[in-house]
């Protein structure tokens, strides 16, 4: 068994969002987005009391938030990158800039950096096609992105102070 | 029944309105391949997710193939299942599933027994034409079960059964695409899941992805040894299922052949756990009885309904999910380690021998029953009471490696004394089977009275939940029965509501009890099988001379010489246990 352990105040904002959504286990998809937004992301024993409260197995829990890519069971970074995939960026090699985001950071999307500085996923078309491609970092929006450009952002954030 | 009329390559038949293609089409004796598809027709069970698209045919006037098994006839549709088009799709659909399959089917625990394996010989696959990357997941080993996802094509079969039948929920399908697979929930060990072990995903599984932990070399190994003495005993249920691994007709008892087969393995005794269940019922019918009066006289802390506690697959269950109830089930240990508690005392005394000097194997219908052997409290000195418990599928390989011939064999019986057994223990191995002996037993006990007829028809069947009321002499004793986790749980659930009005419950893990174990034959979804396995049942009974525990002469003698009264200090000791809460609640903190 793995030892789970959640605080009073999480326990009690789930419960809130489960019962926004009539603890109804057909709203699960929309429960556990409510849920990452407050939580960030999507530890074991969130999805465990998610679980309880929609009256639905663990086991199901977790396969609905392994199927979707945009739910998370690690925090993400202070610097969250996301890659647009959309088609005008994929046509204009966003693959090729995801992928050299991977070889610097040593993560695939979906994880962070050991250092919990940045985050890695995908996006699907974020409205900015005549920018393609297309990458954000937080709310910052860098366009037309090149393979030399990467390093650029990444050097952007570095942090004097450590934190 | 509404009818309507459709074409079946090009031939015109009259079928169910509303049927499916599949079901329109077995209706008029036509085959349509299947794979993920499973219908427990007499179990209300269906797992449809039209995920394979082995079943695909052509409907005149519809673009693409359709699958058969999830597409609803309508009145003159013309549905084409033998064309060039339909049959090269269904070897690309397959192809496609073996590309990412390993192909070693000649040392497969499945070998024989796949459900892919007999459809790519059916559909003449000679050539995978896709070649790619194989997906590649740890094997999972625990007390009963290997999960060995390299061999998992996603039919979500067992998925149905664990959430929807067993409402365990151990297992989902997880991730997507090239990596989706079948797993407990954060791919966690089996071991570490609410799996309850009741093998009613083994039981569907098509392929080797699920099995059962295989301890048919060690049994082999002891048999060896000519220091030890082994004792050998099986379970009611699996007399009316083992022939069908040498090709009996389902429901054909072989009870003799399978003793004598096992005195050619070599076991020194041949025993039964018939009459371990004769010993349980002499136990649980005092303990029932005992909560019984103590209730008519108004003594309030009594529990009632009291549960039977002789299927481990529903003891897991309610000691991971019900964990807040475990003082209602009668303590009584199941038949299994009844068997092996008075084998290691009683009988090696009277052997004359250690009890470390004593193998006791069993042969169960049960996967639950590997883990519950293994549990500590029915160890003594770290000494198991069962040393192994092997499936009726294991026992049928050891024949088979041993090259006993089966069909020649010459019916045997049983040792003595622990081969001795009534007609009420054999009918354990089906759903009300239980509770019918021990009304057999509670009856004559109670009312002081000989009970007339013993048969009662309104125990027996196969609906999902049964109840009755019997009538002991002016007493009227309600009894529930449920088979099936998920019957089990709405059970659970009335009594925990306040709800329930029963005074005795009993319960099984399996659809249709032991019969429908998942460590028997495997019944490629007939449920027919099951029918006929439990009239199986139903006629050893019948063929018995004794018919009630209490008067099995075996049982009688051991109270008399060992055992002193049900419920005695050493019956106590040897023949009841306790429960754990063994549910994973999170912690919660104060912050
Ligand atoms: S053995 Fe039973 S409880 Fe365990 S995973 Fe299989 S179906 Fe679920
Ligand atoms: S483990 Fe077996 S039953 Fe479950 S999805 Fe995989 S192949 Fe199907
Ligand atoms: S019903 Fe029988 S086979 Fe199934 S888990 Fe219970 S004891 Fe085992
Ligand atoms: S596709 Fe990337 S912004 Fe539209
Ligand atoms: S059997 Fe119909 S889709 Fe699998």
């Amino acid at each position: 068994m793995i030892p789970m352990k959640i605080s009073e105040t999480s326990v009690a904002k789930i419960e809130e969002i489960c019962r926004e959504f009539d603890n109804d286990k057909g709203e699960l998809i929309n429960v556990l987005h409510k849920a990452q937004n407050a939580f960030g992301y999507l530890p074991e024993e969130v999805q465990k009391v998610v679980a309880q409260n929609l009256n639905t197995s663990l086991a199901q829990v977790y396969g609905v938030v392994s199927f979707y890519s945009f739910f998370t069971m690690v925090p993400k970074g202070r610097y969250p990158i996301n890659i647009c995939m959309g088609t005008a960026c994929y046509v204009r090699g966003a693959e090729r800039v995801l992928n050299e985001f991977k070889g610097l950071l040593k993560i695939k999307v979906g994880e962070t950096t050991k250092d919990d500085k940045f985050s890695l996923s995908s996006l699907r078309c974020v409205g900015a096609c005549g920018l393609a491609p297309v990458v954000l970092v937080g709310e910052k929006v860098y366009g037309r992105v090149t393979l030399d450009n990467v390093q650029e952002i990444l050097d952007e954030y570095k942090e004097t102070v450590p934190v | 029944m509404d009818t309507i009329n459709i074409k079946i390559d090009n031939k015109n038949f009259q079928v169910p309105k509303g049927a499916t293609i599949l079901d329109a089409a077995k209706s008029v004796g036509i085959n349509i391949p299947t794979l993920c598809y499973l219908n427990l027709h007499d179990l209300n069970t269906i797992n449809k997710p039209a995920g394979c698209r082995i079943c695909v045919v052509e409907v005149k006037g519809r673009k693409n193939l359709v699958p058969a098994c999830a597409t609803e006839c309508v009145a003159g549709m013309e549905i084409l299942n033998q064309t060039v088009r339909v049959l090269n799709s269904r070897k690309t659909v397959l192809e496609l599933i073996l590309s990412d399959h390993p192909t070693d089917c000649l040392i497969c625990t499945k070998n024989g027994h796949c459900d892919l394996q007999s459809m790519a010989m059916n559909l003449g696959i000679r050539e995978i034409h896709y070649k790619g990357e194989q997906s590649h997941y740890i094997k999972d080993t625990s007390p009963a079960i290997i999960r060995d996802m390299d061999k998992c094509i996603v039919c979500r079969r067992c998925v149905t059964m664990c959430n929807d039948v067993q409402t365990v929920g151990a297992l989902s399908a997880i991730n997507r695409g090239f990596m989706s697979v079948v797993a407990p929930a954060f791919e966690m060990n089996l071991e570490d899941s609410p799996c309850t072990y009741c093998g009613q995903c083994v039981a569907v599984c098509p392929t080797a992805a699920l099995t059962e932990v295989d301890h048919t070399n060690k049994v082999i190994r002891e048999l060896a040894n000519p220091k030890k003495t082994v004792v050998v005993q099986t379970a009611p249920a699996v007399r009316a299922a083992l022939g069908e691994e040498f090709g009996y007709e389902p429901g054909t008892l072989v009870t003799g052949k399978m003793a004598a087969a096992l005195r050619d393995l070599g076991f020194d005794y041949v025993f039964d756990t018939d009459f371990a269940a004769d010993l349980t019922i002499m136990e649980e019918s005092a303990e029932l009885l005992d909560r019984i009066t103590r209730h008519l006289n108004g003594d309030e802390t009594v529990k009632l309904p009291m549960l039977t506690s002789c299927c481990p697959g529903w003891v897991n269950f309610f000691e991971q999910h019900f964990p807040e109830m475990k003082d209602i089930p009668s303590t009584a240990r199941s038949p299994q380690q009844m068997f092996g508690s008075i084998a290691k005392t009683y009988f090696a005394d009277k052997l004359g021998i250690k009890r470390e000097d004593m193998v006791v194997v069993s042969i169960m219908p049960c996967l639950a029953k590997k883990y519950e052997s293994q549990r500590e409290e029915f160890a003594t000195n770290g000494n198991p009471d069962v040393d192994y418990s092997l499936t009726t599928r294991e026992l049928a390989r050891l024949i088979k490696q041993a090259n006993i011939d089966f069909d020649s064999i010459e019916p045997q019986d049983f040792d003595h004394p622990m081969g001795e057994s009534s007609g009420a223990g054999v009918i354990f191995g089906t759903t009300g089977g239980v509770i019918e002996a021990a009304v057999r037993t509670a009856y004559e006990v109670f009312t002081k009275e000989k009970l007339h007829k013993v048969e009662f028809q309104q125990l027996r069947g196969m609906d999902w939940i049964r109840e009755t009321t019997i009538d002991f002499n002016g007493t009227p004793i309600r009894i529930g029965i449920a088979h099936g986790l998920g019957n089990a749980r709405k059970l659970l659930e009335e009594i925990r509501d306040g709800k329930s009005h029963y005074h005795a419950i009993e319960i099984m893990a399996c659809p249709g009890g032991c019969i429908g174990g998942g460590g028997q034959p495997f019944h490629h979804g007939d449920t027919n099988i099951l029918l006929a396995r439990q009239k199986a049942l139903y006629a050893a009974d019948k063929a018995k001379v004794i018919r009630k525990s209490h008067e099995n002469p075996a049982i009688q003698k051991l109270y008399r010489e060992f055992l002193g009264s049900p419920m005695s200090k050493k019956a106590h000791e040897l023949l009841h246990t306790q429960y754990f809460d063994k549910s994973n609640q999170v912690e919660i903190t104060k912050d």
